[in-house]
């Protein structure tokens, strides 16, 4: 038996959650006041998934950096991966929205695209 | 004199919402002024996800919220001046602006929309002793050199305030490669969204450190490091309690305040409490035909919220081109009293014959509240007691008053929005 201690993020509530585990499988979650917290513990502790949003260098264009995502969520412990991944990385302008900067980042499987237009300067 | 219906002064999400809120109320002539060298406003630089949930349905990051709205507006055809300052507004709604084309110019406005946003609360605002060395910014500016301007500010970081953009970059300056060490708060809740404080710090192991404050800066040409030590209930410096950290850059996410200085020159009655505007339940000011929403306003928490708020300020600026706002009313203005709790309410005056259906009252509370209800009095009785778990200062709470409810009360001369304990 381990048991994790996390946060809720539900809500402003912010239960103090506590997880009880055995070999990988959630065997109870106390602390939370609703139903939310029950499924983010869950989730948080078998499979925390999180958006990265982060910048890589436009050349020639109006803005010197582009901001941009992971497509979809990817596993937490990949994070930094997918940081170093986009160091040095650098796009020609213009820019679109949803463009493709990086196909399959850091091995996830999941596409780096832009969330922001660029024009040609 | 080149002249409009609707000038509209600000190009952020709040000045696109009011915008395209006033064409499709049936607006055509309608001009938004913008500072910067591109409409979207902060979301230019928010550039993490969350925006949207509300209105969209989705999680969208800053730029990608900000361009939905921009493209309403170029496909709605309404006119905007970039690079543009506006210097002043008169109580006759001549705007004075400019910018490298046209030099300074005049402009009549028939209604005016103030969509202006904030600004940080600055370091001399806040009376920290040491030198003023460079490496010290808002979490704003820094937020907008890493995102925009592609550069880092600092390596070795500590941030004080736990506003929203301090704990947004903490997690930005790490994905960078920086250090962010400590982040000390004054009070002793934070002033940010607990999503922020569990995806920005938590998850990152970077601690925050609740009732403590900068004592001292270290460094004469460079920040060299920050002596922090916590703060007692009068929060004033615990001697013996000060902690050193090296570090080559201080951030500073200390409180966000409406960008009113223009206001001013319209004779536009502010709230103090705010720094925004007083405004009725059409979000007109006391100047007849001037409106304000958004973050000139007051502070929001979420876009969302904004774009809500300035579509309706948008909206009661065309109706008032279009002579649709009631003058002579036969129900008197009523003041929201806001007590017990709640530090202010937007809008704090209502009309009842001016109600446009339902009326949002948002509001903040000021301080941690668990277990408490949120009533509304229309003079003595209650008509509304809804129990919340919690309520903090850094989340924007909100009620609806509804048109008929008040219209049945004989006489009604106050409303009152409190909170009860359970």
């Amino acid at each position: 038996m381990e048991t994790r201690n996390l946060i809720c993020i539900g809500c402003p509530m912010g239960c103090p959650l506590t997880v009880t585990m055995e070999n990988g499988e959630v065997k109870d979650v106390t602390g939370n006041t609703c139903k939310r917290g029950d499924d983010y513990a869950r989730k948080e502790v078998t499979n925390p998934t999180r958006i990265v949003t982060s910048s890589v260098i436009v050349e020639g264009g109006t803005i010197a950096a582009v901001s941009v995502k992971t497509k979809s969520d990817i596993p937490k412990e990949k994070i930094f991966d997918v940081c170093k991944a986009l160091k040095g990385v650098s796009v020609p302008a213009p820019v679109k929205i949803g463009d493709v900067i990086i196909s399959d980042v850091a091995g996830t499987g999941v596409e780096i695209v832009a969330t922001k237009q660029v024009e040609k300067a | 004199m080149k002249a409009y219906d609707v000038i509209i002064i600000g190009g952020g999400p709040a000045g696109l919402a009011a915008a395209a809120a006033a064409r499709k109320n049936g607006i055509e002539s309608i001009l938004i002024l913008e500072r910067d060298r591109e409409l979207g406003g902060i979301l230019n630089q928010c550039i993490h996800n969350g925006f949207g949930l509300h209105t969209f349905k989705e999680e969208l990051t800053g730029p990608e919220y900000a361009r939905r709205f921009i493209e309403q507006v170029e496909e709605l055809g309404i006119e905007y001046k970039l690079n543009t300052m506006v210097m002043d507004i008169s109580a006759e709604k001549v705007i004075t602006a400019m910018n490298r084309e046209e030099g300074m110019f005049e402009l009549q406005a028939k209604a005016v929309v103030l969509a202006m946003g904030c600004r940080e609360r600055s370091k001399g605002a806040l009376n920290i002793p040491g030198y003023r060395p460079a490496g010290i910014y808002s979490a704003g500016t820094a937020q907008r050199l890493v995102n925009i301007e592609g550069f880092m500010p600092g390596r070795e970081v500590v941030i004080l305030g736990s506003g929203d953009i301090g704990l947004i970059m903490a997690r930005r300056m790490t994905f960078e490669g920086a250090n962010v060490k400590v982040v000390a708060e004054l009070m002793p809740y934070s002033g940010g969204l607990k999503r922020n404080i569990v995806q920005c710090l938590n998850d990152y192991d970077i601690p925050l450190k609740l009732s403590h404050t900068v004592v001292d800066i270290k460094g004469k040409e460079r920040v060299e490091g920050i002596t922090i030590a916590e703060v007692g209930p009068d929060r004033r410096p615990v001697p013996g309690t000060e902690e050193y950290y090296p570090c080559d850059t201080l951030l500073l996410s200390c409180g966000l305040i409406p960008e009113n200085d223009i206001s001013r020159g319209a004779g536009i009655e502010m709230s103090p409490i705010t720094s925004g505007a007083v405004v009725n339940e059409s979000l007109e000011t006391n100047v007849e035909g001037i409106f304000a929403c958004g973050n000139v306003l007051h502070v929001h928490d979420l876009v969302d919220f904004v774009s809500e708020e300035a579509a309706m300020a948008g909206k009661s600026a065309a109706d008032y081109v279009l002579g649709k706002i009631k003058r002579d009313t036969a129900s008197p203005d009523v003041k929201i009293v806001a007590t017990d709790g709640v530090r202010y309410t937007v809008p704090s005056v209502i009309n009842v014959d001016r109600m446009d259906g339902n009326s949002i009252v948002r509001f903040r509370v000021g301080d941690v509240y668990k277990d408490h209800y949120i009533s509304v009095y229309l003079n003595d009785e209650r008509v509304l007691h809804r129990r919340k778990q919690v309520m903090a200062p850094g989340e924007m709470e909100n009620v609806v008053l509804k048109k008929d409810q008040l219209a049945a009360v004989d006489g009604l001369n106050t409303i009152t929005v409190k909170l009860e304990e359970a």
